[in-house]
């Protein structure tokens, strides 16, 4: 027999269906291998009763000759942003230490629903900030990915979705959720050579994901390949009334309409994305993928996106101003951890509480957040950025008359060694130059691996599309995938 | 004409400048972006939803029914309303506010600039007019409340008011005087009742008020402003204006300066103090709130608010005066406080519905009884016009019994009485007691003759021209009637026999 656990969604469910194996042997399988990897630390909370109780119940429900969910018997891990019904969440931070939900996150609800199970709770970058993984207060997360050669320092596995990225990428689960809100699944994914989406602003519901930016915070998911992809996306996704910002539309029917015959598609390349500092294996695999969609049938088309170089530096102001009034409600009043030195006054408890809970990045950013809010500085800064914001809208507005599609590299370097960049925060959040512009104007868009660097390290491809066009996504990621062939694994080390 | 209001120091006369922005909870069931119920009184904490308690991962939902009540609200002050608004964040951090932000309408509020006309005597309804004009109104989250006095060294947060919603309705800098702010609040009050948006118990928090005073030489420019927070009644409001701009008048006098500064008002000590000046003054970094989208109104949201706004006081008032043909005092009366038009419309109908009279011929006597009978009762049980224990309908049928000649003026005071101790109806009480009014003619004039013949002395002097013994007569005659006879009937008889 196959080794379960290296099998994506749509072969899981399908053999569950079948009766190839049993959901509790998927769940076993996988349980084993999360048991196993704890040097990556991709997990902050393992949960294998739960994994295992909820494949029974899709056995049960099997056997029964009752319908089965998109996702029945399929574990997967869960970022430990979303909030879980009696399971730990704490959003990698120890302000949130001990915090158990009473409530489920809509994402989460709706996967169960489609008859997935959770194997744990994923490691993440604290309050989703950081782009590897460095910031979380439960420890780095280590990709299961090394230089080749014999280089065996640590590598980031991107982040903040780097927990996630890191169980795909090592087998440690088929799949799991991921949230977005500058890059933060699209450079996991490309770092760790797995396939993830972030769809159109407003497509995942974010009720009971603990916010970081709410005008850019979406959630996705990570997974092998583009239908798992599709598959998940298709039961994560869905109109909330809980959510004022969820789409109130359909959720299309992604698995089924995927196409990677992309003849009569216009695929747009934005000559603002070729930009220093970028290395020349990406360079050459962007190239890669302009040849592989023409293969596929696209006609391929030079846009322009002239306000690119203004994205980053926009979305440094407008993420950490929202960051900054979301990450109020950490007080130590009610929930959480509370710091109280005797005699302190309300005041000194906010203050011990909030220096003692949140970490340095994250501290970095409320204090940027309300810096660019303060009076004085809000029309200079944050309406500035608001600006800005309207105009890579505008620019991606005006592309989209032009092409169906943008192809772009998804950062501008593979992994790096843990280490490297976490005292230059600069040159960390230039790892996420291409993510933030989709992000800014709450357009889907997706990692594909492509192959890999000369130090054997993966790439990804990213692929833009129009709002709600997350079809015309995964169609032209998918004809990437059939040419890239991707097959590279990390060697098994942990 | 009402005297201008001045405060009089050693070296002159100041002139006060008074603006005022009114909390006004909007009536609904539930929160502004909660589904919690928002009903008075309920035990600490059991009103707070996951959002309201600001757990991880949650978020508003605007309730739509909020923003409908602001538009009527707007709608009735003849305010401009925006059809594009947006929920802004005031963010500072407090124990009773569980987000660490108030979600509030900075930038674009929903209702702009309108104005309300007040009477400044009200009880005289010829004293002059003012139109006090608003600013803005825009709705807002209200905070939680702390508890000081359950601890020795802890305070207590009780949420249920957290996330309840408010208007804040902003008028412009344009009273001067306790009484023109007094009459303002009050007149507000009045409209926000009639509207329904908000219930106007100031006791119970529901209505409360931000006092900006500042005082200044006639002609001169503004005075720096103080602002006391959260005045809840108008006899307090009128006294803040008094105490704030006699404290600034006294200070300036002094050589000091009167410095910008929140202040509140300890109705003890009958003084205002300061809670925190400009300097420590929040930044509360106001930004557009990402979690909510922008509130847009269409036009047939717009229509239904509109048309299902009320009668108006102003515009019942004059009704009242022009087709019913009350005073202008009783109008004014009757028009002040919803509950009371209310209830006097309901009077008249139901008069109307058993007389088949019109409403004009009844208009009157029943203004009469409300303001003077039902009024002085209530007054008298000390029980307002929502605890009458006689309804509209009771009312009804008493008058209807004077109006068609069952009962007379002076039994319906007693039937009254009857009414109000043992809550029967009037006619039943008639009934039982045979209080109905003699209208037999034959009865009356039996009377009469007998009393004619006791007393031939008078009817000598009557016929002699002191026509004035008439009342005589009557007295007699209604005695020996036991008060039933119907006197116009009375009248007519001992006329009839004593002229001929």
């Amino acid at each position: 027999m196959t080794d379960i656990t290296e099998l994506g969604i749509a072969a899981i469910r399908d053999g569950v269906a079948s009766g190839e194996f049993t959901a509790v042997e998927v769940a076993e399988a996988f349980n084993s291998n999360v048991a196993a990897a704890s040097a990556l630390n991709a997990f902050i909370v393992e949960t294998p009763e739960i994994a295992l109780s909820m494949a029974k119940s899709v056995d049960d429900d099997r056997a029964a000759g009752k319908d089965l969910g998109k996702m029945a018997g399929v574990p997967i891990g869960m970022k430990d942003l979303f909030c879980t019904e009696g399971t730990q969440t704490t959003a990698a931070s120890n302000i949130l230490g001990g915090f158990v939900p009473q409530y489920e996150s809509t994402v989460s609800a709706n996967l169960w629903k489609a008859g997935a199970g959770m194997l744990g709770k994923l490691n993440l970058d604290q309050f989703a900030m950081g782009s590897s993984n460095e910031t979380s207060a439960f420890g780095n997360v280590i990709s299961p990915w090394r230089i080749s050669g014999g280089n065996n320092a640590p590598l980031a596995p991107g982040g903040s979705s780097g927990g996630s990225s890191t169980a795909v990428s090592a087998r440690l689960c088929p799949a799991a959720t991921g949230t977005d809100t500058g890059g933060s699944i699209r450079q996991p994914a490309a770092f760790t050579g797995i396939t993830g989406i972030k769809p159109t602003y407003g497509r995942c519901s974010r009720w009971g994901v603990v916010a970081f930016a709410s005008s850019l915070d979406q959630a996705g998911p990570m997974a092998h390949d583009v239908r798992d992809c599709a598959i998940m996306l298709e039961s994560m996704a869905g109109f909330d009334p809980k959510d004022s910002t969820s789409l109130d539309l359909p959720v299309p029917d992604w698995e089924a309409a995927l196409n990677s015959d992309l003849k009569g598609k216009k695929v747009g390349v934005p000559r603002e994305y070729r930009m220093d500092g970028t290395d020349q294996d990406i360079l050459d695999s962007w190239d890669q993928g302009i040849a592989w969609l023409k293969d596929a049938g696209a006609d391929i088309v030079d846009i322009s996106l002239p306000h690119t170089k203004y994205a980053l530096p926009a979305y440094y102001i407008i993420a950490p101003a929202e960051a900054s009034s979301n990450l109020s409600r950490y007080d130590g009043v009610r929930y959480g951890m509370r710091e109280l030195p005797e005699g302190a006054n309300l005041q000194d408890m906010y203050a011990a509480t909030r220096s003692e809970g949140f970490g340095p990045e994250v501290k970095r950013r409320i204090m940027i957040g309300t810096y660019v809010l303060s009076a004085g500085f809000y029309d200079a800064y944050y309406t500035q950025a608001q600006k800005v914001r309207t105009l890579i809208s505008q620019d991606f507005k005006a592309a989209f008359q032009q092409c169906d599609v943008i192809l772009a590299p998804t950062t501008p370097t593979a992994s790096f060694p843990l280490g490297d960049k976490d005292k230059d925060p600069l040159s960390m959040y230039l790892n996420d130059v291409f993510a933030v512009p989709a992000s800014m104007a709450g357009l889907p868009a997706m990692s594909v691996p492509c192959g890999l660097n000369k130090d054997g390290l993966p790439l990804g491809l990213q692929i833009i599309g129009n709002m709600f066009d997350e079809q015309g996504v995964l169609n032209a990621g998918l004809a990437i995938e059939e040419r890239a062939g991707f097959t590279a694994r990390p060697n098994k080390w942990w | 004409m009402t005297q201008k209001y001045t405060v009089q120091g050693a070296t002159g006369e100041f002139e006060v400048v008074i603006g005022l922005e009114v909390h006004a909870q909007i009536s609904t069931q539930s929160k502004l972006f909660s589904g919690s119920s928002t009903e008075f009184g309920a035990e600490p904490n059991s009103q707070v939803s996951l959002i309201d308690a600001a757990m991880p991962g949650m978020l508003p939902v605007p309730n739509m029914e909020c923003m409908r009540q602001a538009v009527r609200t707007g709608m009735a002050l003849g305010a401009q309303i925006n059809k594009y608004s947006r929920f802004d964040r005031k963010n500072y951090f407090y124990a009773d506010l569980p987000q660490g932000y108030q979600i509030s309408q900075l930038y674009h509020p929903i209702v702009g600039e309108g104005e309300i006309e007040v009477t400044l005597d009200e009880k005289d309804p010829d004293s002059a007019t003012k139109k006090i004009g608003v600013e803005r109104i825009h709705v807002e989250q209200d905070a939680g409340k702390l508890m000081h006095d359950q601890h020795p060294t802890m305070s207590y947060v009780d949420l249920n008011r957290c996330g309840v919603a408010l208007m804040e309705i902003v008028s412009k800098p344009d009273m001067t005087s306790p009484r023109e702010a007094g009459a303002y609040v009050k007149k507000l009050r009045s409209i926000l009742r009639y509207v329904g948006s908000c219930d106007g118990n100031m006791e119970q928090g529901s209505m409360r008020a931000d006092v900006n005073v500042s005082v200044r030489r006639p002609g001169e420019e503004l005075g720096t402003r103080t602002e006391t927070k959260n005045v809840n009644s108008i006899r307090f409001l009128m006294q803040v204006v008094e105490i704030e701009a006699r404290r600034q008048v006294d200070l300036i006098e002094d050589g000091g300066e009167v410095v910008q500064e929140t202040r509140l008002f300890d109705p003890n000590r009958m003084e205002t103090r300061s809670m925190r000046s400009k300097e420590d003054a929040h930044d509360y970094r106001y930004f557009p709130d990402p979690d909510l989208l922008p509130v847009e109104l269409d036009d047939a949201f717009l229509e239904e608010c509109r048309s299902s706004l009320p009668e108006l006081p102003d515009e019942k008032r004059l009704r009242y005066e022009n087709e019913l043909g009350l005073t202008a005092y009783n109008a004014a009366v009757l028009t002040a406080e919803s509950e009371t038009s209310y209830w006097f419309e309901e009077l008249l109908a139901q008069s109307v519905e058993r007389t088949g009279k019109s409403d004009k011929d009844l208009a009157k006597q029943c203004a009469n009884w409300l303001l003077s009978e039902l009024f002085g009762a209530l007054n008298k049980l000390g029980v307002t016009l929502e605890e009458s224990p006689v309804s509209p309908s009771q009312g009804a049928e008493l008058l209807s019994l004077v109006a068609d000649g069952t009962i007379s003026g002076k039994i319906a005071k007693d039937v009254f009485e009857i009414m109000l101790e043992t809550k029967q109806g009037a006619e039943q009480i008639v009934e039982e007691k045979s209080l109905k009014q003699v209208s037999d003619t034959g009865a009356i004039e039996a009377a009469i003759n007998d009393i004619i013949a006791a007393n031939e002395d008078k009817v000598a002097q009557y016929r002699g021209g002191n026509e004035r013994l008439l009342g005589f007569f009557v007295g007699q005659t209604m005695k020996a009637m036991q008060g039933k006879a119907n006197p116009q009937i009375v009248n007519e008889i001992l006329k009839k026999i004593l002229d001929n």
